[in-house]
């Protein structure tokens, strides 16, 4: 993967994430987590090689195809991409509403959610005057409510205390319980440790060898 | 303060986010089109009446300037050309014009005192001709020629193309700039799209990543902008009404302004339509735009 004539970003990857697997993603800045992320979310074209998702050549894929894959990706972004012109419940509720569901049938979930993720009390509040916890919350209950078959996360503990980030975890871990498949660019190596998880780390643009934790801990 | 949020009262709100200040430039752009093209359409109208007003005044009449022969007067010779011309198929009348009028017709070149009374001058008859199949001015000619009369037959054809020509001239610079309003608008509307996509390209992303399709997103843009051009159209043909109606009312007393631009309460109605063309000319250019715009994202 290359932007215009820059050298590749990603190069000689190949890796198969199962279904119902959670792996965390590490990797110094600029190695490309974000990189390899917006490929498989549809963000990005491969300059070369090949992406399956859901057993799908996505080079194949039709265009009109396109947006219903998206929709079985829940995408929590580093720089959150909320809406500001909507309030928390209207940015929750983006996902279902886009698939065309009534408005009746999932707004109970949204609030349950919310509240879940600690922002029952701030569903009228515009994405402006939220903190930045609050906002990656948001973002991580926007990226969730639909129940998503993949779920990419960059960097979602990073404006979340302690404690928030071990609640997100959990979260993270109850989705890839009933079924998702989990992927995390994370530098929080204490969570990383926490989730017990396995690490494909990234550098210069390519995989590293299976770390384990140690390994990740040390660096 | 904690507000209230009731979560079964919630309804979605819109997800483009409200009109700003370029919004507001883009309508009064519209509005302004619209008011020059509800005038360039009352214009039209206009034109086609005046010009078809022309049309059925020259080609309905002609007229005969008679010279005596002989012993017959001037009043003789004209009287009997009339006779004659009432005779021939296709003019529905005839009537010679008496010496006084005929003065009077020529009276704004040799001024009030007149020609001296000796002075043998032409008399004029004139013919109004059947509307559904005029006599020609050949026929009219040849049925006077056949009965001995020295005459002349003006049946306009000279200079009424030229009239003709003026009019469609007239109706066809109406129409053009009619069209090219619209083109303009449709041009408008298009780079208002684009620049509405680019102000709100986050928008745009989150509902793409999100799994909006193009037409989902396109028709966000397509009801912001069809709204908008509608309200716009409908404020810009209310002016080109109430200006339409201010000069027609302020010209009513003038008989060659009416003759030239002679509008009638019904051309008003021309612009009833606007809002309507607006908003659908703003959808179709706004989702041709969006689409485009979108079909270069991955």
């Amino acid at each position: 993967m290359r932007y215009g004539r820059e050298p590749e970003v990603l190069k000689d990857i190949s890796f198969e994430l199962e279904r119902g697997s959670f792996h965390f993603l590490t990797g110094p800045s600029g190695s490309g987590k974000s990189t390899l992320l917006k490929l498989i979310y549809l963000a990005e074209e491969a300059s070369r090689g090949r992406i399956e998702i859901f057993g799908q050549d996505i080079a194949l894929l039709q265009r009109k195809d396109r947006p219903l894959m998206r929709r079985r990706v829940g995408v929590v972004f580093q720089e959150f991409r909320l809406l500001d012109h909507l309030n928390v419940f209207d940015n929750a509720a983006l996902a279902p509403r886009i698939d065309g569901r009534k408005p009746a049938d999932y707004r109970g979930d949204v609030a349950d959610l919310l509240a879940w993720v600690g922002l029952g009390e701030r569903m009228h509040a515009m994405p402006p005057a939220l903190s930045g916890g609050e906002k990656q919350r948001l973002a991580i209950a926007r990226a969730v409510i639909n129940r998503p078959d993949i779920l990419l996360a960059d960097e979602p503990t990073g404006n979340v205390d302690e404690a928030m980030g071990l609640r997100i975890l959990r979260l993270f871990l109850e989705l890839n319980r009933v079924g998702a498949t989990v992927l995390i660019a994370s530098h929080d190596a204490e969570l990383v440790a926490r989730s017990g998880m396995p690490v494909m780390r990234l550098e210069d643009g390519q995989l590293a060898p299976q770390a384990d934790f140690a390994t990740e801990r040390a660096q | 303060m904690t507000l209230a949020f009731d979560v079964n009262r919630w309804w979605p709100a819109p997800l483009l986010p409200r009109q700003d200040g370029r919004d507001l430039a883009l309508l009064f752009v519209v509005a302004a089109l619209s008011l020059l093209a509800g005038l360039a359409a009352v214009g039209a109208l206009a034109g086609h009446r005046a010009a078809e007003g022309w049309r059925t005044e020259l080609t309905g009449s002609a007229t005969v300037i008679v010279r005596a022969q002989g012993t017959e007067t001037a009043d003789e010779a004209a009287a009997r050309a009339a006779d004659v011309v009432s005779g021939v198929k296709g003019v529905a009348e005839a009537r010679a014009l008496e010496a006084a009028k005929a003065q009077a017709l020529i009276a704004p070149w040799i001024g009030p005192g007149g020609l001296p009374a000796d002075l043998p001058t032409p008399r004029l008859v004139a013919v109004d001709l059947d509307r559904g199949a005029p006599a020609t001015g050949a026929a009219i000619a040849a049925a006077l020629k056949a009965h001995g009369v020295d005459a002349d037959v003006d049946d306009h054809s000279r200079w009424s193309a030229q009239i003709m020509r003026a009019g469609a001239a007239t109706e066809g610079v109406a129409l053009a700039i009619f069209a090219l309003i619209v083109l303009v608008l449709g041009a408008v509307i298009a780079f208002a799209t684009r620049q509405g996509l680019a102000a709100r390209h986050e928008v745009v992303e989150a509902l793409h990543l999100a799994g909006a399709t193009d037409g989902y997103i396109a028709r966000l843009f397509q009801a912001r902008f069809a709204r908008s051009a509608a309200q716009a159209s409908l404020a810009g043909a209310v002016l080109a009404a109430v200006a339409a109606a201010a000069l027609k009312a302020s010209t009513a007393g003038d008989t060659q302004l009416t003759a030239l631009l002679p509008i009638a309460w019904t051309d008003l109605a021309a612009v009833a339509p606007f809002p309507v063309l607006g908003a659908l000319t703003a959808a179709v250019t706004a989702r041709v735009t969006a689409m485009a715009a979108l079909g270069a994202r991955p």
